[in-house]
C-alpha cells in the first residue's frame, strides 16, 4: 500500500508555512460562525499540525484506516478547531463544511468525537491521550508495524495525574515509535497556567523521554525536532512546544491568556485581513 | 472469650458448599482462547498474581503488559491496544477499576465501543481488607455506562465460559472475577453462556431466588434446604447485569408469589434495583426481599465472619425465603 507524505529528505519550509497559514484561515472561518471557540489554541498549534500532516506523518487521506498509518492523537479535544482545519487542508473534510463548526448535528464538534473521519481517539477528558498512545504504540510494535504515534497534549493537561501514569509506562516500555507533543501555550481554563509546571522539559527527561524544547511557531525548528525524534531510537520522544495562543493574528495574540476567545461579529473581517498580512512564523 | 478468626490473604478459596474446585479458571481459559487467537493480549496493574492472569503471561510473555500501579493508564493502554485491532483483557481489583478508572472505562473504551475486557478481582465482600478493597458498588457503577456489558459469574465453569464470550463480544466488558480455587457449581459439559441471558437453575413454585455471582451457589443450597422444609424455591441465575434479561425475570416472577434477590453487592444500584425496575416497568407487583450488602463501609476482618455479619450466608437466604426476615 502506498502511503502519501513519506517525509522527503528535505522539507519545503515555505510550503509548510503556507499550509499553516491556510489552516489558520480555516480556524478563523470556523470560529466566525459561532463567534467564539478555541481560536487561540487553534492558531497556536497550526504550525505543528502543518508539519505533521504535510511532512512528517506517513498517512493517506484516501485510506484513513490503513493499518500502517502514522497516527495523530489530539488529547486536548477542545483543540478540535485545529484538527478540523488540518483535515480540511488535507482534503479529508470539505472546505464548505467548515462553517458548521460547533453547530447542531455538525461533524465538526467543539470537542472531538471519533466519529468524524480522521479522528483517532475521543479527546476532551484531559489526560486520556498519552495512555491510549502507549497502547497503540505497543500494539503496532507487536504487529511489527513501522507506524508511529504522535500524541498532542498540553501544559495544563500535565496536571492530570494520568499523564504521568502514562509517561512512566512509555519510558518503561522504551516506546521509540511514540512522540509526545506538549503544547505549552501558557493558558488553561482559569487563565494563565494555574499550577506551575516548569521545568517542563526536565520532567519529561526524568520520565525517560528523549526531550527537545523548541519554539512551536518556528516551522524550521518544528520540522527539525520531528526529524531528530525520527532518528533517535530506544526511547519515547517528547517535544516541548512553546507556542503563542492566537499566533498569526496580532490582535488575538494581544488578547492572549484567553482560554475561550469571544470575538464581536464586526471584528472578523479585520482579523482575517490581519492574518493575511502577518508572517505567521518566527523562523 | 470466643475464638476469633483472622483476616486472610486476598480472595482465595471462599467456597462454602464443599464442591469441587478449579484453580485459576479465568487465566487458564484465557490461555486456551489465545491458542487460536493471536489478537488476545493481557494487561494488569501490578495485580497479575492476584487476578489469575499469570498463566496467560507465562504462555504469551510477548502479549502481556504490566503497567504498574496505575489503573487509569491500565484502561487507557488497553483502549489504545484495542484501536490497533487487539482484544485486551485488563485485570485489577474491582475497586480500582470501577472507582479510579471510571472515566477511562466510560470514555476511552465504552464510548467508542472498543473490545476492552476489564476483569475485576475481589468482588463485593470477598476480602477482609475493608472498604478500600471491597468492591461493594462496582456493578452498580458499571451498569450506568452505555454499551458496557457487566457480568458477575457464579463459578469456575461460568468464569471460563464468560471469558470466552467476552473474547467473542465485539464491545467492552466488565467481568467480576473469583480467583484461586473456584468452586464448580455448573456441570462444564455442554454448559453454554450467552451474554444477556439468565439461567433458570432450579424450578420452584413458592418462592424464587433471583441471584447473581457466587450468591447463586448459596441460593441453590438454600433452595435445597427449603425443600426439606416443604417450601418449593426456584433459582434464576442472572450473571449478566447489563444487558439485563428482563424477559426471564418477568417470566420467573410470574411463577412465584415472593422474590428474593441475592447479590454480593449493596442492594442499591445492582441486581435488586434491576429486578425492582423490571417488575415496575412490567406493571407487576411481587413481594420482594433483597439480600445483599448494606449502605455502609464494611470493616476489616475474616471473610466468613464478615459474610455472616452482613447476611450473605445460606441461612440468611433460607430465612428470607421462608418469610422469617423482612
Amino acid at each position: 500500500m502506498a502511503l502519501a507524505n513519506h517525509p522527503p529528505a528535505t522539507a519545503d519550509i515555505a510550503a509548510l508555512r503556507a499550509r499553516a497559514k491556510s489552516m489558520r484561515r480555516h480556524v478563523l472561518t470556523m470560529a466566525r460562525g459561532p463567534g467564539q471557540g478555541y481560536v487561540g489554541q487553534g492558531l497556536g498549534i497550526s504550525d505543528v499540525l502543518a508539519a505533521l500532516y504535510f511532512h512528517e506523518m506517513r498517512w493517506d487521506p484516501a485510506d484513513l484506516k490503513a493499518a500502517d498509518r502514522d497516527r495523530f492523537l489530539l488529547s486536548t479535544g477542545h483543540y478540535s478547531i485545529a484538527l478540523w482545519a488540518a483535515l480540511a487542508e488535507t482534503g479529508v473534510i470539505p472546505l464548505d463544511e467548515l462553517v458548521t463548526y460547533g453547530a447542531d448535528d455538525s461533524r465538526l464538534e467543539m470537542s472531538t468525537l471519533d466519529t468524524t473521519p480522521g479522528v483517532e481517539m475521543i479527546g476532551g477528558s484531559l489526560g486520556h491521550g498519552l495512555g491510549q498512545a502507549i497502547g497503540m504504540a505497543l500494539g503496532l510494535r507487536l504487529a511489527k508495524s513501522p507506524a508511529r504515534i504522535f500524541c498532542e497534549l498540553s501544559d495544563g493537561e500535565m496536571q492530570e495525574g494520568s499523564t504521568w501514569e502514562a509517561a512512566m509506562a512509555a519510558g518503561h516500555f522504551s516506546l521509540d515509535n511514540l512522540v509526545a507533543l506538549i503544547d505549552c501555550n501558557g493558558i488553561q481554563a482559569d487563565g494563565p497556567v494555574v499550577l506551575d509546571m516548569e521545568p517542563v522539559a526536565d520532567k519529561w527527561r526524568a520520565f525517560g523521554f528523549a526531550t527537545q524544547e523548541i519554539d512551536g511557531n518556528d516551522m524550521a525548528a518544528v520540522v527539525s525536532a520531528l526529524k531528530e525524534a525520527r532518528a533517535t531510537g530506544g526511547k519515547p520522544h517528547a517535544i516541548v512546544l512553546r507556542t503563542r495562543p492566537g499566533q498569526g493574528v496580532p490582535t488575538l495574540v494581544a488578547r492572549e491568556k484567553a482560554h475561550f476567545v469571544r470575538v464581536e461579529p464586526d471584528e472578523w473581517d479585520a482579523l482575517i485581513a490581519e492574518l493575511e498580512r502577518t508572517e505567521t512564523d518566527h523562523g | 472469650m470466643a475464638e476469633r478468626a483472622f483476616t486472610q490473604a486476598m480472595g482465595r478459596d471462599e467456597a462454602t458448599g464443599g464442591r469441587a474446585t478449579v484453580d485459576a479458571p479465568f487465566g487458564h481459559a484465557l490461555v486456551e482462547i489465545a491458542k487460536s487467537r493471536d489478537d488476545i493480549v493481557g494487561l494488569t496493574a501490578d495485580l497479575g498474581k492476584y487476578t489469575d492472569i499469570l498463566p496467560f503471561r507465562d504462555a504469551h510473555p510477548d502479549r502481556f503488559f504490566n503497567v504498574g500501579m496505575a489503573e487509569q493508564n491500565l484502561v487507557a493502554v488497553a483502549a489504545g491496544l484495542a484501536r490497533t485491532g487487539l482484544v485486551p483483557f485488563a485485570t485489577t481489583y474491582g475497586v480500582f477499576a470501577s472507582r479510579r478508572a471510571f472515566d477511562f472505562i466510560a470514555i476511552a473504551c465504552a464510548h467508542s465501543n472498543l473490545p476492552v475486557k476489564i476483569v475485576a478481582g475481589l468482588p463485593g465482600l470477598t476480602t477482609g481488607y475493608g472498604g478500600t478493597h471491597q468492591a461493594i458498588e462496582d456493578t452498580g457503577l458499571m451498569r450506568l455506562i452505555p454499551d458496557l456489558v457487566v457480568i458477575d459469574p457464579c463459578d469456575a465453569t461460568e468464569i471460563a465460559a464468560a471469558t470466552r464470550a467476552a473474547a467473542a463480544h465485539p464491545g467492552p466488558v466488565y467481568m467480576r472475577l473469583l480467583r484461586g480455587k473456584v468452586p464448580v457449581v455448573f456441570e462444564p459439559d455442554g454448559f453454554e453462556f450467552t451474554i444477556g441471558k439468565a439461567r433458570l437453575a432450579r424450578k420452584g413454585t413458592d418462592v424464587g431466588f433471583v441471584s447473581t455471582g457466587f450468591m447463586t451457589e448459596r441460593a441453590l443450597d438454600a433452595a435445597a434446604a427449603l425443600e426439606r422444609r416443604g417450601i418449593s424455591a426456584g433459582v434464576l441465575h442472572v450473571p449478566t447485569l447489563k444487558p439485563f434479561d428482563s424477559e426471564a425475570v418477568i417470566q420467573f416472577a410470574g411463577s412465584v408469589e415472593h422474590l428474593v434477590t441475592a447479590e454480593n453487592h449493596v442492594v442499591w444500584g445492582g441486581l435488586a434495583s434491576l429486578v425492582a425496575e423490571t417488575l415496575f416497568d412490567a406493571g407487576m407487583t411481587r413481594r420482594l426481599t433483597r439480600i445483599g450488602l448494606p449502605d455502609r463501609y464494611i470493616e476489616c476482618g475474616s471473610v466468613p465472619t464478615l459474610q455472616k455479619r452482613y447476611g450473605l450466608m445460606i441461612d440468611d437466604l433460607v430465612a428470607a425465603a421462608a418469610g422469617e426476615r423482612a
